[in-house]
């Protein structure tokens, strides 16, 4: 069948579709290990990092090369059958989850360094390339790629491209969009695309920037062109404690304020710390009811110079005890804690789910408190992981699956956050993205016209709407729908939960 | 001008070029269309210092943006140039061009935090936000940096401040281009805090900032003679807005965006280069299929910035497909063809 003109107005439907001439046509083109059909081997694609949103696919297929990327998507975008990209599935925002009519696009094989030039200071690298193996290449030039997702071990470069991924040193390096000079992109229409150049701009409408977090819906990316910089010479992480969270939530604005560039600032309250402490033995402060991590980078001095400008300001701010990292062990601990957030969430409770909104630094104190409040209302716990330099927050909402009613509940929390994380003059997501989780929360975030240049975009990339459908930007009749829902009921049901 | 006025003006959907302070009137395509003057529309809505983030109407000269962000202890780490005349915030939003620091702090578009623009159907839309990490929505603000006004028209931009530098020095060393090339790309693989690095036939300059201690440091490193402070400091502002004197006179100047690593080119004409290697500037009556083609073999794209014979194009033309997906955004922000009308490419 063919499937119309993507419209912004109702969600694609591909129910008429057929796709058992596609799934020959695809056999044809791939190595036998490289497409998948079997319900027990697809189970380990039906969802990504948020595993509270599962799927199976048509398909699974695993390109080997930039051919068989071009193969697969010309053979899809002729059958009309969406095609969802996939990286690492590490993803937090069910981004890469499956299309039921659809194929999964694994892109993990196409896993090679291409190029390292240690006097351009770039690598070329291919998109299931994971972020942690650039750095590790670079080590031996001094160099290394900035942007340091806590999940660097495993994440693709290619899904932090299509995430716009972020981490604890991006305040002073910069997102992914800062570090990314060159893409290769595929599109549905299989068409390769350069966007960007080794050169620091390229002719015409800058499409690296629009690219750079549009969360596989525009294009699949298999190639990408990294800046890489040189590692400072030492590094120092300062660990204060308060015991009031707004007071450290006061004092990271403080600290921005004084002229400090930290190289990352982040928070955690007691709830995130209690976590971590018994499994990564970081030495936090456990009576503190929140700390700070402050890193200062750069030469010896230069460290010196900053901590001592911090620690002035956290101490003015209400410090109740400052450490600094003694040597690098102990800074590597101090980060590993952190790192080790959201995995220790899961260590005390069955289940956890993890929100994003970011926020003015301004407003830590405020969101703070009333996520307080919001435990109470819904009965349900909330510790509490931030990207602070960033006002980005990572509040981890706490529940047991297994319990009924207690995910719908944990959804409605979440829900809450986001819309005070609007409210207070934010965003709802700051690194995980959209995906399909946050689809009914941009409705309150865009108006219907923005939306609808939203849909202009994609429609430019992608006329049919095959690649990754129903994710990151919501149909206006989805919109329609939940302002409807809103005035009847007052409170955000989840309807997609339903139909799972 | 209000809001009610740029929307009628747009409604008409006649063609309409919009202008700022006109300090850029020189670059990109030809002018086409009836003025649609934004500098009126001017003003800082916000800024917080601690936030690191102001947000301010197009038509806000820069002077000014600059003048209130000083008082604080901050600036624009991008450095738009002026070009010695009104800039404003719009244009050089539209523009995209970015300043000596290029290659360390990062282009304008790097800074972009929102949006507000108004679309060819006269629609108030708003894009980003005034944080630092937004990702909801594609990002639309960013698209807006270098789009030449051809998307809509920018009303408001939200922009990343940083702190001022505590400390800087600026460094210079007798080198031929060669060497100069070389030595700004071994530098700039070092931890060294190089804030911008630009050569022409006097030598290769240095600009070091950041932490007292760091900028003393490197300078014991480094050697090369320091250049009085106020010297250093008009000729960092002389390259950003191009009073400079090799850019003075008539001749045809070209901008060839390279990788920084990029061997010295054999072309005709003089040549400055800039941004540790990365932008390269040649004068003279040059041929446009020449130095395209040298660009591109050298991985990167030529402009003829100011001057010449315009009737090729300005901007290195794209292949295909891209066009293709230009066309379609541009038709989905501006259905009707009002802004801009071949500024950016000739039939956009
Ligand atoms: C423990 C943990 C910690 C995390 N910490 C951070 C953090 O600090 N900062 C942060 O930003 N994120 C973090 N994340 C989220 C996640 O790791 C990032 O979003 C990451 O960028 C996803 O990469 P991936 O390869 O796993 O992509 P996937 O999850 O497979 O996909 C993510 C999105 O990218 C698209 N995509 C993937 N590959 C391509 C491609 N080649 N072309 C086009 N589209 C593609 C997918 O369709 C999907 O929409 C964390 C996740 C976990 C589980």
């Amino acid at each position: 069948m063919t499937v119309r003109e993507h419209s912004p107005e109702r969600d694609p439907d591909f129910q008429g579709t057929s796709p058992e001439s596609l799934l020959a046509e695809l056999r044809a083109l791939l190595p036998p290990a490289s497409l998948v059909t079997d319900e027990e081997l697809l189970r380990p694609y039906e969802c990504d990092g948020l595993s509270a949103y599962r799927r199976l696919p048509l398909a699974v297929a695993l390109p080997e090369d930039e051919a068989q990327v071009v193969a697969v998507l010309a053979a899809c975008h002729r059958a009309g059958i969406p095609v969802v990209p996939r990286g690492a599935g590490t993803g937090l925002s069910a981004g890469s989850m499956p299309h039921p009519q659809g194929i999964l696009l694994s892109l993990a094989k196409l896993n090679r360094i291409l190029h390292l030039d240690p006097l351009a200071r770039v690598a070329v690298v291919q998109t299931g390339v994971r972020n942690l193996a650039i750095s590790e290449a670079a080590l031996p030039h001094g160099l290394y790629y900035a942007p340091d997702p806590s999940s660097q071990i495993a994440c693709t470069i290619g899904g932090n491209v299509a995430e716009n991924a972020g981490g604890v040193h991006c305040l002073k390096y910069g997102l992914t969009v800062h570090n990314v000079l060159r893409l290769r992109i595929v599109t549905i229409e299989g068409d390769i695309l350069e966007l960007g150049s080794q050169a620091l701009d390229a002719p015409g409408l800058d499409l690296l920037a629009l690219f750079i977090g549009s969360e596989g819906l525009l294009g699949v990316v298999t190639e990408v062109t990294v800046r890489l910089i040189p590692r400072p010479r030492t590094a120092q992480c300062l660990m204060a404690s308060f015991d009031d969270v707004r007071k450290a939530g006061e004092a990271v604005a403080a600290v921005i304020a004084a002229g400090s560039i930290p190289a990352g600032l982040e928070m955690m309250d007691r709830g995130v710390t209690a976590a971590v402490e018994p499994f990564v033995h970081a030495g936090y402060d456990l009576d503190a009811a929140a700390i700070l991590l402050c890193e200062a980078d750069g030469t010896a001095q230069e460290v010196a110079e900053e901590i001592a400008r911090m620690r002035a300001v956290l101490e003015r701010g209400g410090a109740t005890g400052i450490r600094v990292s003694r040597d690098e062990a102990e800074r590597i601990r101090f980060w590993a804690g952190r790192k080790a957030a959201f995995p220790s969430a899961g260590r005390i409770s069955p289940d956890y789910y993890c929100m994003d909104g970011t926020i003015p630094r301004k407003r830590l104190g405020d969101m703070l408190t009333a996520i307080a409040a919001m435990e109470v209302t819904y009965g349900l716990r909330c510790i509490n992981v931030f990207h602070a330099g960033d006002g980005n927050l990572h509040p981890l909402i706490l529940y047991d699956a297994n319990v009924a009613g207690q995910l719908e509940r944990t959804e409605a929390f979440g829900a809450e956050i986001l819309r005070l994380s609007v409210a207070l003059g934010g965003t709802i997501t700051g690194e995980h993205g959209v995906g399909f989780e946050k689809l009914d929360a941009m409705c309150g975030q865009f108006l219907p016209d923005e939306l609808k240049v939203f849909h202009g975009i994609k429609r430019a990339f992608d006329p049919q709407g095959l690649l990754n459908p129903v994710k990151a930007i919501p149909s206006l009749h989805r919109c329609a729908e939940m302002g409807r829902m809103r005035v009847h009921q007052g409170n955000l049901p989840f309807p997609e939960l339903e139909r799972l | 001008m209000s809001l009610e006025a740029f929307r009628e003006r747009i409604l008409e959907r006649r063609p309409l070029r919009i202008r700022g302070g006109g300090s850029k009137d020189f670059y990109g395509g030809p002018l086409a269309g009836e003025p649609l003057d934004v500098s009126a529309y001017r003003g800082i809505v916000s800024y917080e210092p601690s936030e690191l983030v102001v947000t301010a109407r197009a038509g806000t000269p820069l002077a000014e943006l600059t003048a209130v962000l000083a008082e604080r202890g901050q600036w624009l780490a991008f450095e738009p140039p002026t070009f010695r005349g009104p800039a404003t915030l719009g244009g050089a939003m539209a523009a995209g061009l970015s300043g000596p620091g290029r290659a360390s702090h990062g282009a304008l578009r790097d800074f972009v935090l929102g949006a507000k623009l108004m679309d060819g159907e006269g629609r108030v839309l708003t894009f980003g936000g005034q944080v630092m990490k937004n990702v909801a929505g594609f990002d639309v603000s960013r698209l807006l940096a270098g789009s030449l006004g051809t998307l809509g028209l920018i009303l408001e931009a939200s922009i990343k401040v940083l702190p001022l530098p505590v400390a800087q020095a600026t460094l210079r060393f007798q080198l031929a281009q060669g060497r100069a090339l070389e030595t700004m790309n071994l530098w700039a693989g070092r931890p060294l805090p190089i804030t911008a690095a630009a050569w022409d036939d006097q030598g290769l300059m240095v600009r070091l900032a950041g932490a007292e201690a760091a900028v003393r440091d490197a300078c014991g490193t480094l050697g090369g003679v320091r250049v009085p402070d106020g010297d250093a400091a008009s000729h960092w502002t002389a390259l950003r807005d191009q009073g400079h004197p090799f850019f003075a006179g008539e001749a045809p100047l070209w901008r060839l965006s390279l990788p920084s690593t990029a061997p010295p080119l054999d072309l005709p004409g003089d040549v400055l280069i800039e941004w540790g290697g990365a932008q390269r500037w040649l004068r003279g009556d040059l041929d446009a299929t020449l130095l395209r083609d040298a660009a591109r073999r050298a991985g990167g794209h030529a402009t003829l910035f100011r001057g010449g014979n315009r009737t090729a194009g300005v901007f290195t033309p794209l292949p295909a497909p891209l066009a293709t997906v230009h066309r379609r955004l541009k038709a989905a922000f501006d259905p009707h063809g009002v802004f801009n009308p071949g500024r950016l490419l000739p039939d956009l």
